[in-house]
């Protein structure tokens, strides 16, 4: 690896989550203000809202890292969908756990069959499906093809996800999308703390998926390894 | 102040979560480490 990249990796990356990930728990808790209606409880939005656009950014990157794959056969992409999936899926399952945590004092109950809620619960089982076939498959050429189709064709819920709370009037809030003018963050310092808690979710997910990506990298050297040594 | 239980109890499981993650991707690179000096003799 070279020394420039090591440099990015190593040193930059975690250094600037840490910064930025300081910033966002300061100005999250201690900067901005509560919402009038929901309280305190509002504050978990900063982190829910850009969990989830990382978790979604994530799989849209297993769907071209995956095409990458398909076309060239690139080990790299296939490394980088695989750590983009594991990733994507951790992001994810906290979508839905600090969901219900919000939804309990907001709507009374802590899980809805809403249409958003649904199709984030649809998205986790199918990245849950691509890295059980990853696991369960091995590194078989056929497996690895099978997963890539399936990593492209997972993201296909992604837009169906964003568009449900237009398309199907469920009770899940429109942060971002909305056509609403009572709707989104009234307080500009409120706008400033998603923004900064979506940079430092963005950077966090990078350093993760780079950190996922060296891993798979290794343990094909030494699969490689153990397949020479049983060779000769 | 209930609404601070909810909100202390989303942000202990995203860091809780993100900690383990990060320790587990650590276990992996020594156990792969060893393995691979056990190789390289």
């Amino acid at each position: 690896m070279s020394e420039s990249r090591r440099t990015w990796q190593d040193v930059i990356l975690p250094w600037s989550t840490f910064v930025s990930m300081l910033a966002a728990i300061v100005m999250v808790f201690l900067l901005a203000p509560s919402e009038r209606d929901q309280g305190i409880v509002q504050r978990i939005f900063y982190f829910h809202v850009n969990l989830a656009w990382m978790a979604f950014g994530g799989f849209a990157l297993v769907a071209g890292t995956s095409i990458w794959f398909l076309r060239t056969g690139s080990r790299r992409a296939d490394r980088l969908a695989h750590a983009n999936a594991e990733v994507g899926m951790l992001f994810t399952t906290l979508v839905l756990v600090t969901g219900p945590i919000w939804a309990r004092p907001i709507w009374g109950v802590w899980w809805t069959w809403d249409p958003r809620l649904t199709m984030t619960v649809v998205l986790w089982a199918i990245y849950a499906a691509y890295l059980m076939l990853r696991r369960l498959g091995g590194e078989d050429d056929t497996i690895l093809r099978y997963a890539a189709v399936l990593g492209i064709v997972g993201s296909l819920d992604i837009p169906l996800l964003i568009l449900a709370v237009r398309l199907w009037r469920g009770v899940h809030p429109a942060v971002m999308l909305s056509d609403d003018p009572d709707a989104g963050l009234k307080d500009p310092l409120m706008g400033w703390t998603l923004l900064v808690s979506g940079i430092a979710l963005a950077l966090l997910f990078t350093w993760l998926v780079s950190l996922r990506a060296r891993l798979l990298a290794v343990d094909e050297t030494v699969a490689a390894m153990h397949l020479e040594g049983a060779r000769s | 102040m209930k609404g601070l239980y909810y909100l202390a109890a989303a942000y202990t499981a995203v860091w809780i979560a993100i900690f383990g993650y990060v320790m587990s991707i650590g276990r992996r690179a020594r156990k792969l480490e060893r393995e691979l000096e056990e190789l390289r003799k």
